[in-house]
């Protein structure tokens, strides 16, 4: 994309209210999750043996109430959203270079190797994913980093078809030919000339992306299966939560406003950003 | 017919893929189906090891279990004593297809006519409300949205039970229904307005409503068939959508379903019944697959499916 179209695309985006709002949210969340639990008098994993699932409310100590150890939810919540922000952020990382660099790949070399490549990507879509994403993390579980890679691992198919459809049709125009006639090599010419020209359906679908995954990851530790004690994620705090539902509700409340209120505007900040990229409506 | 059989057989060599993967994967994992918390001296591990042909070497237990699967024998649960795995699936099942298929119909029966109600009344405030809360089914997990649901409907108000499962009762069903059909559903609704819209700019509608039709006859005999393409073909990720969430869901709900197993059964190696899991979820999605693709032909004669 030249500079020309990105000022444009910023410009219908910032037209539409809705898109704005949700990125103020959005950013007000994550600035909330890095800066909150400095301003908070209590620490994350301190026990308030005075307090044991106090109830939120003003005049508490604890505004946002706590849980059945006596810590405070506002910090726990906020920590938790941490960690889910972080493993959105690498999950989400990993998938995009992969989906992109398979996509352009497949769609630059064509021919047999690109048919081989897609039959790949369709074999695997073929299978439950999500059942071997369960797997991985039951089977070889308590590591963090495989947790990422393998949330990760599922989300890089679609965007690999995109991306060598987009591939697929610059490969014909001319400044490749001029950089094939010039000696470029196919590396380079990935890299510098058909890369940025499919930037804006990537940036897109990784704003899609972002909160599936998140929503994964939740899922994963709702489950048991992905962030371990003591640390907590959103999910980790809304599987307590659920087991405490007639006790102590707003165990269950708060992590899950917050969870909610993520997901909600992260979505539909992508969704401002598809209308503002104008790449249709992939769903 | 000849289409559809070619279909199946074309779905062995997956399903082949599928089991073959599933097996090893498992087998690499660290941990055994026999290990408790309580050691059990060698020699009984190693008599138990042998009555479930554990100790022979991995390629004939793999032979093994090709020859029983092929004879849709899905072998005992290494957990649940005294049971095979198909007993097992065979008990949950029910619950399980009772629980997705009201979803599921709640989804599309819903979903579908708030989608093109959402496009008759494009960007008219109407239309921005149903998207918003379209967003919004989209986004709430199920495992926030289900708790949040009992504790509104169970526990404060009293409408409902909280949780449980009786056969046959219907007031046990809505609140887990409700949950697991709500993501579908607003994402059905979404994907039928954006291709009715795309449909009502179409030229033959806009002769129809040259013609001076009625818009529900346009709606009736033009408009909607061609709509519901997209639709249908979301119709297989809803299916995964809804047995990956009645993982959840049952869970919280406490109902007695398969889901369960999934998850326990990889907890506890028991390699048997986590197969059969993966096997059934794997089928399940390659019917709708085909499902899916006849209905294509119902909605558009002119698609034929001849590759």
């Amino acid at each position: 994309m030249r500079p020309a179209d990105w000022s444009e695309a910023w410009a219908r985006f910032a037209a539409g209210r809705g898109a704005r709002l949700a990125l103020l949210i959005v950013l007000a969340l994550i600035a909330l999750a890095l800066v909150g639990p400095a301003f908070s008098p209590h620490e994350g994993a301190a026990l308030d043996w005075r307090s044991i699932a106090a109830a939120p409310g003003l005049s508490s100590r604890h505004w946002f109430g706590t849980d059945r150890l006596g810590r405070d939810l506002f910090v726990r919540t906020l920590e938790g959203a941490r960690v889910s922000l972080a493993v959105g952020a690498v999950a989400s990382a990993v998938s995009i270079v992969i989906g992109l660099g398979y996509g352009a790949i497949a769609g630059y070399a064509g021919g047999r190797t690109d048919r081989l490549m897609m039959r790949f990507i369709e074999i695997l879509s073929g299978l439950p994913l999500i059942f071997f994403v369960i797997f991985v993390t039951v089977l070889f579980g308590r590591n963090e980093v495989l947790l990422f890679v393998a949330i990760g691992a599922v989300g890089w198919l679609t965007l690999a078809r995109i991306v060598r459809g987009q591939t697929l049709s610059v490969r014909r125009r001319e400044f490749i030919e001029a950089a094939i006639v010039s000696g470029a090599s196919g590396a380079r010419i990935i890299v510098r000339h058909v890369l940025p020209n499919v930037a804006s359906p990537a940036i897109v679908y990784a704003s899609l992306a972002v909160p599936q995954i998140i929503l994964l990851e939740s899922f994963l530790s709702f489950l048991g299966l992905g962030i371990q004690e003591p640390r907590a994620s959103l999910g980790t705090l809304i599987a307590e939560g659920a087991g405490e539902l007639q006790s102590a509700p707003w165990m269950l409340l708060v992590p899950g406003t917050y969870l909610t209120l993520l997901l909600l505007s992260l979505n539909l900040l992508g969704d401002g950003l598809r209308d503002a990229f104008d790449v249709g409506e992939r769903a | 017919m000849r289409y559809l059989l070619k279909r199946l057989i074309g779905a062995v060599p997956t399903l082949f893929i599928i089991v073959t993967l599933t097996f090893f994967l498992m087998r690499l994992a660290p941990g055994r189906p026999f290990d408790e918390a309580r050691r059990l001296p060698a020699e009984i591990s190693a008599h138990i090891e042998h009555a479930y042909g554990l100790d022979q070497p991995l390629l004939v237990q793999y032979a093994h279990y090709l020859r029983a699967l092929g004879h849709g024998d899905l072998g005992p649960s290494f957990r649940y004593r005294d049971f095979t795995v198909n007993e097992l699936i065979a008990q949950g099942l029910p619950v399980t297809v009772e629980l997705g298929s009201a979803a599921l119909l709640l989804a599309f029966a819903l979903g579908i006519p708030a989608g093109v109600y959402a496009a008759l009344r494009h960007n008219r405030p109407t239309d921005r409300l149903t998207m918003l809360l379209a967003v919004l089914g989209i986004t709430i997990p199920s495992f926030v949205l289900l708790p949040a649901l009992a504790l509104l409907f169970g526990v404060e108000l009293r409408w409902l039970p909280v949780a449980g499962w009786e056969p046959g009762s219907l007031r046990v069903l809505v609140l887990p229904v409700i949950a697991l059909a709500l993501p579908p559903l607003a994402y059905v609704a979404r994907l039928t307005r954006a291709s009715m819209l795309e449909v009502l700019r179409s030229s033959y509608v806009r002769t129809a409503v040259a013609k001076g039709l009625p818009w529900h006859r346009i709606l009736a005999r033009h408009a909607l068939k061609p709509a519901l393409i997209p639709v249908a073909g979301f119709l297989a990720p809803a299916v995964a959508s809804i047995m990956t969430g009645s993982l959840v869901v049952e869970s919280i709900a406490g109902m007695p379903g398969v889901g369960r197993y999934l998850v326990q059964g990889a907890l506890n190696r028991d390699y048997t019944l986590v197969m059969g899991m993966v096997l059934l979820y794997s089928t399940v999605l390659i019917v709708m697959g085909l499902v899916v693709d006849l209905l294509y032909t119902w909605l558009d004669p002119r698609i034929r499916l001849e590759r």
